[in-house]
């Protein structure tokens, strides 16, 4: 009798544990394919750190080796030393956080304007700001760099740090996007208890919004530490250049010493990929709040 | 009264936004257009020339129009990051174990300063000792063709660059991913009562479902194209022979290097146009593909 059932449910079974290997057998070439684009995207990382330990004469080689032998760590300091990193870490350490109060500073007040006030003329701005997003920067850059060449502020940071504290239009549209989702009641209980809106700004919204706010500060970190084109434009002393600048002109000086220019770009980007390991999070959470509405 | 305070509160927490505004985006636009017109050497004060500027950058078999089309030429670049990006981001939304760390690893070079990145490829695509042509060299040898020099060939050097991009391609596929994320399961659920397979979901409810961020993505890499800069002008300087001399990079060297204003601020302008329209056909034809929830709901 028993036998008998077991037969019965035999092809019911069968059927079950081929979807099952069917299931096993589709993920496990899901990771086949993942792992290949994984050697594909990180061999290049693997090259950069590899190269920046080789000794001179282990470079050019017929074919690559991966391994380093002999391990070379003084590339490290040789190139530290060649382009003055600790002077360029500090002059962009104090840009970055600059831009990093500025923009974070003057976009919350804007955004706070755009998603929880209601005012005349407010949906046309907002669109206006919008618009700004997509007006390609070529557009702008050449008369704000005459402009502040005419007030003299050219070969000093100011060109660099000033701009932010007037908003980035990208941090208002992410932050009012945050902001829409704070329930309106908070904001109306504050005001029936006689709340100023600077106040409600102030003691509820921003309270309520730090990993919002922590976004748009990372967002603005990494565009300052990264940014290449206004640093060239604007700094003329050595003295005072940014990483990448300054690993730009040390590539003119060494183009062929590929484990001194290797060790330098390990440096210039290790910071970044620490931050980004520590702030995944934050960027996954901006990213779905412009990218998706966007 | 109430009201008008209430207008006055809104105009004042925008200030800070409206203030850089007028000096940093409304002022130069009209500033830029105005130089435009002119012989403006940076040096002397502009002097009116009409429309000299553009008949010259119009009529500039040399440098403009090759510049042009070599940026034309880069945006082959955008329906492949879309492919491949969307490919990456669906093979990243199946549930398994350690499918963050995948993510992680492919973000990871599109956190990478642009200016390491350029000198890294630099290496990378070294056409004598480079990772890439040692790839390649055991590939090709044994059908006797010789890899190509990429950046020192002028018919190499733009999928060069373009293979680099795609390379940061991850950038695009944490924002697909996400997008992917928010699909309501019903929809699939629905479709597979219907009997459709993995092939016809992604078909007739992902692509529908996620239209809206491929066209923003598709505008925004079209404006993006046109600004490509850092990269050519650290590893090429628009060579070889021109062949890397991409828009911004020639608009670059106008303002920067020639100290020609007039000519910069012209092509600005033209830059600007042709953003617009680009923009404005992609606007036009996504009636057509793009599907915005609560249109027809």
């Amino acid at each position: 009798m028993q036998a008998h059932a077991t037969m019965k449910h035999k092809p019911l079974a069968h059927w079950r544990q081929s979807k099952v290997w069917r299931r096993r057998i589709a993920t496990a070439a899901v990771y086949l394919v993942l792992i290949a684009l994984c050697v594909a995207f990180l061999s290049p990382f693997a090259l950069m750190v590899s190269t920046s330990l080789k000794t001179e004469d282990r470079i050019f080689t017929e074919t690559i080796e991966w391994i380093p032998r002999p391990i070379r760590w003084q590339n490290y300091a040789e190139a530290l030393q060649s382009f003055p990193f600790l002077l360029y870490l500090r002059n962009t350490l104090f840009v970055c956080a600059l831009v990093v109060v500025g923009t974070v500073l003057s976009s919350a007040l804007p955004a706070y304007g755009f998603a929880r006030l209601r005012w005349k003329g407010r949906d046309v701005l907002f669109l206006m700001m919008l618009a700004t997003i997509m007006l390609p920067v070529q557009v702008t850059m050449l008369p704000v760099f005459v402009m502040f060449r005419t007030i003299g502020w050219t070969g000093t940071y100011l060109p660099l740090v000033v701009p932010p504290f007037f908003g980035s239009a990208f941090a208002i549209f992410l932050l009012r996007q945050f902001f829409l989702t704070i329930p309106q009641e908070l904001s109306d209980a504050a005001r029936i208890d006689g709340c100023s809106e600077w106040r409600i700004f102030w003691q509820i919204i921003v309270p309520l919004s730090v990993p919002a706010l922590a976004t748009v500060a990372l967002f603005a970190f990494i565009g300052a530490w990264t940014d290449f084109i206004n640093p060239l434009i604007y700094l003329t002393d050595e003295n005072t250049y940014t990483l990448a600048v300054g690993l730009q002109t040390f590539v003119g000086r060494h183009s062929s010493e590929w484990n001194l220019l290797m060790a330098a770009a390990t440096v210039v980007t290790l910071p970044l990929i620490v931050v980004f390991f520590f702030t995944q999070k934050l960027f996954i959470e901006g990213i779905t709040l412009t990218g998706i509405k966007g | 009264m109430r009201q008008r305070q209430r207008d006055l509160q809104g105009w004042l927490f925008v200030s800070p936004w409206l203030i850089g505004f007028f000096l940093f985006t409304l002022y130069p636009i009209l500033a830029s257009l105005y130089y435009s017109f002119c012989d403006y050497r940076v040096l002397t004060p502009p002097r009116w020339v009409g429309l000299a500027n553009y008949v010259a950058l119009l009529t500039d078999r040399d440098y403009f129009l090759p510049s042009l089309g070599n940026t034309l030429f880069m945006l082959i670049e955008l329906p492949l990051a879309l492919v491949i990006g969307l490919t990456m981001a669906l093979l990243l939304n199946h549930k398994i174990p350690g499918i963050g760390i995948f993510r992680t690893i492919y973000y990871l070079p599109a956190v990478m300063p642009v200016v390491a990145v350029s000198v890294l490829w630099l290496w990378v695509l070294n056409p004598q000792y480079g990772l890439l042509n040692a790839i390649l060299t055991p590939v090709l040898a044994p059908l006797g063709l010789q890899p190509p020099g990429w950046l020192a060939d002028p018919k190499w050097a733009k999928p060069a660059f373009i293979m680099m991009d795609l390379w940061a391609v991850g950038g695009s596929v944490v924002i697909y991913l996400a997008s992917l994320q928010n699909v309501p399961a019903h929809l699939y659920e629905a479709a597979e009562i219907d009997g459709a397979g993995a092939w016809h979901k992604t078909i007739h409810v992902t692509l529908p479902m996620i239209s809206p961020v491929i066209f923003y993505n598709l505008i925004m890499g079209v404006i993006w194209t046109f600004q490509y800069f850092t990269q050519t002008f650290i590893m090429t300087q628009g060579g070889p022979q021109n062949s890397t001399l991409f828009y911004a990079l020639y608009l670059f060297y106008n303002a920067f290097r020639d100290f020609r204003m007039g000519h910069a601020c012209a092509m600005a302008w033209i830059l600007f146009i042709l953003t617009l329209m680009a923009t404005l056909i992609v606007f036009r034809t996504s009636a057509r593909w793009v599907y915005y929830e609560g249109e027809r709901g």
